[in-house]
């Protein structure tokens, strides 16, 4: 009978190298790619289609969540307020929560949901049916048609759809603040406008929202790039890309805050 | 008989998955315009051989030449540039799914080429009506039968008019007015367009017909490298069980495993 | 779907997107206010800077007219030393007072000017010669609490 710390070392050990050998393969993918991202540029017509199938599908969800999200943030955030007197300030919580953090990040995890998934199953499948390799066969290389075309169209969507999540919410939460509740209309934009800085909120969100572009892309190809090539491969590799995006977005959306929103005071 | 030039040699090939060997010190060398077939058990080598050949995987020992260039050892622009003088058509014809027929025909000239619209069109529909599929133009590859699908994909594969074309078991899993119809395609076009033809295959038959030279691996090697005529008249079991498709011979039934009787009566 | 209809869904959504950051841009956050045009720094010494912040709006009149570009301390006088940046649309004269003051009870804390009677404007890197400092609740209470105290003299507890 095996000694049990020993085969549980050795099992952790394992588990730790083929974590860091993944990663370092997806190091070098990372690199290639952007090798061909100059030549990608030539071909807009596929970064386009990407596009569309990436951000343009993407719009419903994101638009439909940011106006929840916009709703939900006013009653809760009139909620607290009121007990303090300073249900004016509605408007400045709910803009500031959208544009610095919810809007970027919120959009991002569903992007990763909808958009990188499929890219992921997509990528997954041609590698199953040997479509990459026959591609690779003709001398067009998959990396600068296939793969890069749809990490740019992260990059492009994501600041896109982080906008319009803000600008949905924020109207959700006029909608719920100032018509239903019936906070002072005027109020609600003058104070939002006195807080919410542009440079410091906005243009932050959208540097946070290019590096998730970034982040999502890059997971999605790879993980359909170097999907195992059966049934259970690809949907093993789809579900991988949602879990890993969602984490990456949210540890980024740390470091990054930390570095942005510390220093205000 | 003229002598033939050399237009592929393997020397001395090692390739391994892992722990496993595959081609174990392999040899070969392929003149231009043969119609050579690869056979063997499954898992033999012979699609790894392809993808030697193709330069999709690189042996750990031994050199791949194709025209005197060492396949491995090339940069990749001088393999892209090789390959473009390769054609391959895959098992299942591997077609692009979200391009319909015409598209797909289309990929290699659109991509490689800075032809007109026009001359693709012509192009594309001339590759159709030679494999006979010039009306299914512009069905998409979902809407084909497994046969049709081989078809097209050849049809993409001679786009460029290689001089070497690579197929990987294009007869599996198709019913024989389909397999008879590749087999003539094969045939034809590595007349008329003066090719080198590597076939990867299992159907015996179909290859007997076709094939210049029956080149048959086992155990990472060559075991035989006979013409048609002479794999029909051989003795050796091993050849004769795969020429007559007998169940067990050098080539056993059994995996091996414990004894019968006793395996049944263990608790 | 053909390339034109996919450019046509692609520049719509990428003008949606184009139009929400717009909207972001000018009617929730203050682009159309401050930042544009041209500004000149002048400097500004407190005892007590209280809760006041950098980006902090500096007021005339309750009308915004700058903001607080730096707080530090100089080490020699102890005093607290703002830097305030402010548009080159607003002339204040060199007798011109500095006071922090608080927006509403307990709110953010801001800069006001009143400016004075002399011909002469402050320029860049001039100095404000009178503040006054930020008025810390706690001095206000004890004080307070001191002059109550003084006031009913023996019935001190």
């Amino acid at each position: 009978m095996k000694a049990d710390p020993i085969s549980l070392l050795t099992s952790l050990g394992h588990a730790v190298t083929s974590r860091l050998d993944r990663l370092g393969l997806a190091a070098r993918f990372a690199f290639a790619v952007f090798r061909v991202l100059g030549v990608v540029f030539l071909r807009f017509g596929l970064i386009i289609r990407e596009l569309y199938f990436s951000g343009v599908r993407s719009l419903s969800i994101v638009i439909v969540s940011g106006l929840f999200v916009g709703m939900v943030l006013a009653v809760q955030g009139y909620e607290v307020l009121q007990r303090y007197g300073s249900t004016e300030a509605l408007g400045v919580i709910v803009a500031l929560s959208l544009v610095r953090e919810l809007g970027p990040v919120v959009s991002a995890l569903l992007f990763a949901g909808r958009a990188s998934s499929a890219v992921t199953a997509e990528i997954g499948l041609m590698r199953a049916t040997d479509q990459l390799a026959a591609m690779d066969m003709m001398a067009v290389d998959p990396l600068a048609r296939v793969i890069a075309p749809r990490f740019l169209a992260a990059i492009f969507s994501l600041p896109l759809l982080a906008a319009l999540f803000s600008a949905a919410g924020v109207c959700g939460a006029w909608i719920i603040g100032v018509k239903l509740i019936g906070i002072d209309d005027g109020a609600f934009w003058s104070q939002m406008q006195a807080s919410v800085d542009v440079r410091i909120d906005i243009v932050n969100g959208v540097l946070k929202s290019i590096v998730f572009g970034v982040a999502v892309g890059l997971i999605s190809v790879f993980e359909g790039f170097f999907a195992v090539p059966t049934a259970e491969g690809v949907s093993t590799a789809t579900t991988r890309t949602v879990v890993t995006s969602s984490l990456a977005v949210l540890l980024l959306d740390l470091v990054l805050t930390v570095m942005m929103f510390r220093g205000l005071n | 008989m003229s002598e033939r030039q050399e237009i592929i040699r393997i020397e001395n090939v090692r390739f391994a998955y892992g722990e496993r060997p595959i081609l174990d010190d392999l040899s070969l060398t392929i003149r231009r315009g043969e119609i050579v077939a690869i056979m063997g058990a499954s898992g033999g080598g012979k699609t790894t051989l392809l993808g030697l050949i193709g330069g999709r995987l690189t042996p750990s020992t031994g050199r791949v030449f194709i025209e005197d260039q060492n396949v491995p050892a090339l940069s990749k622009s001088a393999l892209y540039a090789l390959r473009r003088r390769i054609g391959m058509l895959f098992q299942f014809g591997a077609l692009f799914t979200d391009l319909s027929v015409f598209e797909n025909v289309a990929f290699p000239y659109r991509e490689q080429t800075d032809l007109s619209e026009d001359m693709i069109r012509t192009l594309v529909l001339m590759k159709l009506e030679a494999v006979g599929l010039r009306g299914a133009a512009q069905l998409m590859p979902s809407e084909l039968s497994g046969g049709m699908a081989r078809r097209v994909a050849l049809a993409r594969a001679v786009t460029l008019d290689p001089s070497i074309m690579l197929y990987d078991e294009p007869f599996t899993g198709l019913d024989p007015i389909s397999v008879g119809i590749i087999g003539r395609l094969i045939k034809r076009l590595n007349a008329a367009l003066g090719m080198t033809s590597i076939i990867v295959t299992h159907d015996l038959n179909e290859t007997l017909r076709l094939a210049d030279r029956v080149v048959v691996l086992s155990a990472g090697k060559v075991y035989c490298d006979l013409a048609p005529d002479d794999i029909r008249v051989s003795t050796d079991p091993f050849i004769r069980q795969f020429a007559d498709g007998l169940p067990d011979g050098p080539v056993p039934f059994h995996y091996p495993a414990r004894d019968y009787v006793g395996d049944l009566l263990a608790s | 779907m053909n390339r034109s209809q996919f450019d046509l869904a692609v520049g719509a959504f990428v003008a949606l997107g184009i139009l929400a950051l717009l909207f972001l841009a000018l009617k929730v956050g203050n682009l159309a206010g401050f930042d544009t045009g041209t500004a000149y720094v002048i400097e500004a010494r407190f005892d007590n800077i209280g809760g006041l912040k950098v980006r902090a709006p500096v007021k005339s009149a309750g009308v915004v007219v700058g903001r607080v570009e730096s707080i530090s301390l100089d080490g020699e006088t102890y005093e607290a030393v703002a830097r305030l940046r402010i548009s080159s649309a607003f002339r204040f004269s060199k007798d011109t007072i500095a006071i922090i003051l608080t927006s509403g009870l307990l709110g953010e804390q801001y800069i006001g000017l009143e400016s004075g009677g002399i011909p002469e404007y402050l320029a860049e890197g001039d100095r404000v010669m009178k503040t006054q400092s930020a008025m810390v609740l706690e001095k206000l209470i004890s004080q307070f609490l001191f002059n109550k105290a003084a006031e009913t003299p023996g019935q001190t507890k």
